[in-house]
C-alpha cells in the first residue's frame, strides 16, 4: 500500500532470527502483502529464484543485498527496509543471523521500538532465542513479539504452540524480561503461506489475537513528554555575523534535537556543564515560530540572556538536578575485531560531545549462551561486559534505562577512528 | 500528555540532525547538488538546519556535460536565490586532463562521475560529501550507513563498514579519507514527493508532464536529444511524459504520464507498479550488482 497519508507516524522495529527461522520470508511477506514490492523487483526475484533452481518465488530473496551475500546465500550486514500502510511508516532493521550476530543485532535494536523474535515451531526455544531475548532486554526494547513461525510444518497444532508460549514465559521471567512496562505478545504464523502476518488466513482459526500487522499498527509510540525530563544537546551554534541583515549581527541561536521531554517559550533553563541559567526567548524550526518543541524535534532556540553556549553543551530545565560526570559504569558491547586493551585511551562519543576515556575496570563479562557472569581481562568482538570508565572531559549523562538518547554512547579507536564499541550507562559517578 | 510527531516531521528532524552533525564534526564538508528532487529536499533541510546563518558548506555539482538545460538553469537559479556558493566540477575537464578516457563518444557518462568527484574532493580537500541517496532506491544502498566511510581511493567496503548505533554518527576521518553523509537515507520516493508538496518546493519543469520527442528502444522510452539521436529505422513520437529521476541524459528515461502537478504525481506514485530506478535508470539494469560495483569505485 503506497499510501498518500501525510499524518503517519514512524515505527521502527527489528527482526531477529536466522534464515532457517524464516526471517527473510517474514519480511518478504510483510512487504509483499502490503504491496510494497513493485513488479520489476518481483520479476528480478523471479529470475533469481529460477537461477537457483527454485520453482516458486522465494520471498526471502527480497532482502538479499550485496554481491557476496547472493553468492553465499547469507546476509552479512544490517539492512533497512521500508513500508507504509496509511497509518504508519515502518522502518525495518533486518539483522542477519549468522556471523557477527551480537554486533548486528545490537546495532539494529539501537534504533528500534519493537522486536520480532522468530521461533521455528518445530524446534521451540533454542539457545539463539535466548540470546535474542537477552539482547532485546539489554538494548531496552519495550515491545516484543514472539513470532512462532512455520506453523504449517506442525499442522497448525494449537497444543504445541501453547507449550512453546509457556516455555518462553518461564524463560522470560527467569531473565526478568517480563518487567512492568515491557509487553510480550505471542503470534502463531506461517510466513511462507502468509497466515497471521497481514492476512489471517484460514488455518489458525483457534487463535483469536491480532495479526502481526495489527500489532504493529496499534502500538502506542507516543512519548509522555511531560513525564520525561527535557534533554536538548546542542549540536551547532548559529552566529550570522557576516549577514547583510544588520539586525542579525548580535543574533545567536542554539541548534539541536530534543532527545526527550518538552521545551516551551519562557521556560527557565540552564546550560550544562556551566550551570548558567536563562529563559527561552524563541523556538523555531526553519521559518516556523513555535510555542513548544517536543521529543525528536530538531529545533533552533534563542535565549533572553547572553550566555556562553557551545556544541556539546546540554540545555535542561533550571530545576533539574542533572550534573556532569567524569566517570560511569556501563554495559558495553564490543564491536571491533581488535580486542579492547585496558592500557589504551579511547574516545567516547555521547550526544554531541566527545571525551577521551580510560578503562578503570572490566567488572564482568556475560556469557551470552548461559547468561552467567564471568571474570574478564579483555574484550573480544561480540563480547558484552560491565565496564567502568574514567573520562578526561565531563559528560552529561543519564542512565540508559531512564533515557536512551542520553544514556547511550559509542567508543571510537583514537588511531583508526573506527567505531569499536557501544555502551549503555547503568550507574553514574557522583 | 502523550505526543509523537508525524512521519514527515520525523524524517525532516532526523535529516536536520544529521546535517548539523556534519557541520559540527567535519572541517570542510560539501553538499552535492544536481538540481534533482532529492537534492532539492536537502537544500530545504539545510535551510531549516542553519538559517538565519549561512550554510557551513558550499554546493557542488558533478556535471557530466549531458544535462537537460532546464535542470542546469534551475540549478544556477536555486544557488543564486539561496546566496550560497556553487562549485561546478565537470567531466569534460577530467576528459581534457586525460583522467577520463571514453571508450566511445556517446557512451553513458554516469559511471565516470566518480572520477571527477574524487578529483574535486582532492582539489578542495573535502572531508565529507552530503548526498541525497536513499536506501529504498537500490539494494546495495539498503545496507549503507548514514555516514559512510570511504578510504583514500574513495572506495566503499561493504563488508567493513563502521557500525552505526542510535543517532550517534562517527564522522571522524584521517587526511585524504572521506565521509559520505546521507541525511535522507530513510526516505522513500513517496516521502520525497510528500515533502515537496508540503514545503511547496519548486522543481525543474521536466519533472512534470510535458510533450517530448521520444523513441521506444528495447522497452524503454528514450528522449531524442543531441547526445541521444534517433537511430536508423526508429520512429520518433511526440508524447506526454515526465521524468521520475533526473540524471545524465544518456541514462535517464522519462515515463508516459499526464501528471502535471505535485498532487497528481503523488497519486501516480501511490499507484505505480514499477520502482523508480527500474523504470528510469538504464544504468542499473546491466547486472544485479551494478550499483554496488559503482559504489566500491567511489560513486556516491
Amino acid at each position: 500500500m503506497n499510501d498518500t497519508n501525510k499524518n503517519n507516524t514512524v515505527l521502527r522495529f527489528l527482526t531477529c532470527g536466522s534464515v532457517d527461522d524464516g526471517k527473510s520470508t517474514l519480511i518478504g511477506r510483510l512487504l509483499f502483502d502490503t504491496k510494497t514490492i513493485l513488479t520489476d523487483t518481483l520479476s528480478q526475484i523471479e529470475k533469481s529464484s529460477k537461477k537457483r533452481g527454485m520453482s516458486a518465488i522465494d520471498l526471502s530473496l527480497i532482502t538479499d543485498g550485496l554481491q557476496a551475500e547472493r553468492e553465499q546465500g547469507i546476509t552479512i550486514d544490517v539492512a533497512y527496509r521500508y513500508f507504509s500502510t496509511g497509518t504508519r511508516k515502518y522502518i525495518i532493521a533486518d539483522a542477519p543471523g549468522h556471523e557477527q550476530y551480537t554486533r548486528n543485532m545490537v546495532t539494529a535494536a539501537s534504533t528500534s521500538q519493537l522486536a520480532i523474535i522468530l521461533i521455528d515451531a518445530r524446534k521451540g526455544i533454542l539457545t539463539q532465542t535466548k540470546r535474542h531475548s537477552f539482547l532485546t532486554k539489554l538494548v531496552g526494547i519495550k515491545h516484543i513479539v514472539i513470532a512462532v513461525n512455520k506453523m504449517d510444518l506442525i499442522e497448525y497444532d494449537q497444543e504445541k504452540y501453547q507449550s512453546i508460549c509457556d516455555d518462553y514465559k518461564i524463560f522470560a521471567s527467569a531473565i526478568q524480561l517480563d518487567q512492568p512496562g515491557t509487553k510480550i505478545q505471542f503470534i502463531p504464523m506461517s510466513a511462507l503461506n502468509g497466515d497471521m502476518i497481514v492476512d489471517r488466513g484460514s488455518m489458525i482459526d483457534w487463535y483469536k489475537g491480532p495479526t502481526l500487522l495489527e500489532v504493529l499498527e496499534n502500538l502506542d509510540t507516543r512519548e509522555d513528554i511531560k513525564e520525561s525530563a527535557l534533554r536538548l544537546p546542542i549540536q551547532y551554534v548559529c552566529r550570522p555575523r557576516d549577514s547583510d541583515n544588520k539586525e542579525l549581527h548580535d543574533f545567536r541561536a542554539f541548534m539541536g534535537r530534543i532527545e526527550s521531554g518538552l521545551l516551551q517559550v519562557n521556560d527557565k533553563i540552564k546550560v550544562l556543564p556551566s550551570n548558567q541559567e536563562s529563559t527561552i526567548k524563541e523556538i523555531r524550526i526553519g521559518d516556523k515560530i513555535l510555542k513548544k518543541g517536543i521529543f525528536e524535534e530538531s529545533v533552533t532556540v534563542s535565549l533572553h540572556d547572553e550566555i556562553d553556549v557551545s556544541r556539546g553543551d546540554m540545555l535542561v530545565h533550571a530545576h533539574d538536578e542533572l550534573r556532569s560526570t567524569k566517570g560511569f559504569t556501563a554495559k558495553v558491547c564490543w564491536l571491533s575485531e581488535t580486542n579492547l586493551s585496558t592500557n589504551r585511551t579511547y574516545l567516547i562519543m555521547h550526544t554531541s560531545r566527545t571525551s577521551k576515556a580510560k578503562i578503570a575496570s572490566i567488572n564482568s563479562k556475560i556469557n551470552i549462551n548461559s547468561l552467567a557472569l564471568e571474570e574478564a581481562n579483555d574484550l573480544k568482538t561480540n563480547d558484552i561486559a560491565d565496564v567502568t570508565f574514567k573520562l578526561a572531559q565531563p559528560l552529561i549523562v543519564d542512565k540508559y534505562a531512564n533515557n536512551r538518547g542520553t544514556g547511550a554512547f559509542i567508543i571510537i579507536d583514537e588511531s583508526t577512528f573506527h567505531t569499536v564499541g557501544a555502551g549503555m550507562i547503568e550507574s553514574i559517578d557522583k | 500528555m502523550k505526543e509523537k510527531i508525524s512521519h514527515l516531521d520525523w524524517l525532516e528532524s532526523e535529516a536536520i540532525h544529521i546535517m548539523r552533525e556534519v557541520a559540527g564534526q567535519c572541517a570542510n564538508p560539501v553538499l552535492l547538488f544536481s538540481g534533482g528532487k532529492d537534492s532539492l529536499c536537502l537544500l530545504r533541510i539545510a535551510e531549516k538546519a542553519f538559517r538565519p546563518g549561512r550554510f557551513p558548506f558550499p554546493l557542488m555539482h558533478i556535471d557530466t556535460g549531458h544535462n537537460y538545460p532546464e535542470v542546469i538553469n534551475f540549478r544556477d537559479k536555486k544557488a543564486n536565490e539561496l546566496g550560497e556558493r556553487l562549485i561546478v566540477s565537470s567531466l569534460e575537464d577530467s576528459m581534457k586532463k586525460g583522467t577520463i578516457v571514453l571508450k566511445q563518444d556517446d557512451e553513458p557518462r554516469n559511471k565516470y562521475q566518480s572520477i571527477t568527484l574524487l578529483e574535486a574532493i582532492e582539489e578542495h580537500e573535502f572531508d565529507c560529501c552530503i548526498g541525497g541517496a536513499r536506501r529504498d532506491e537500490e539494494k546495495a544502498r539498503a545496507k549503507e550507513r548514514i555516514m559512510s566511510f570511504r578510504d583514500e581511493f574513495g572506495q566503499w567496503d561493504p563488508k567493513n563498514q563502521r557500525p552505526e548505533l542510535w543517532n550517534l554518527y562517527n564522522a571522524k576521518v584521517h587526511r585524504g579519507e572521506n565521509i559520505r553523509a546521507f541525511p535522507i537515507s530513510n526516505w522513500t520516493e513517496m516521502d520525497v514527493w510528500q515533502y515537496i508538496e508540503r514545503e511547496e518546493l519548486e522543481l525543474p519543469s521536466i519533472y512534470f508532464a510535458h510533450k517530448r520527442d521520444i523513441v521506444k528502444r528495447s522497452g524503454a522510452i528514450v528522449p531524442i536529444t543531441n547526445v541521444t539521436p534517433v537511430r536508423p529505422g526508429e520512429v520518433v513520437e511526440n508524447i506526454t511524459v515526465r521524468f521520475r529521476t533526473v540524471g545524465d541524459i544518456t541514462c535517464t528515461a522519462p515515463v508516459i504520464s499526464e501528471a502535471d502537478t505535485v498532487e497528481k504525481i503523488i497519486m501516480e506514485t501511490a499507484s505505480t507498479v514499477i520502482t523508480e530506478r527500474g523504470e528510469t535508470r538504464l544504468d542499473d539494469q546491466v547486472s544485479e550488482a551494478s550499483m554496488e560495483q559503482r559504489k566500491k569505485e567511489g560513486y556516491f
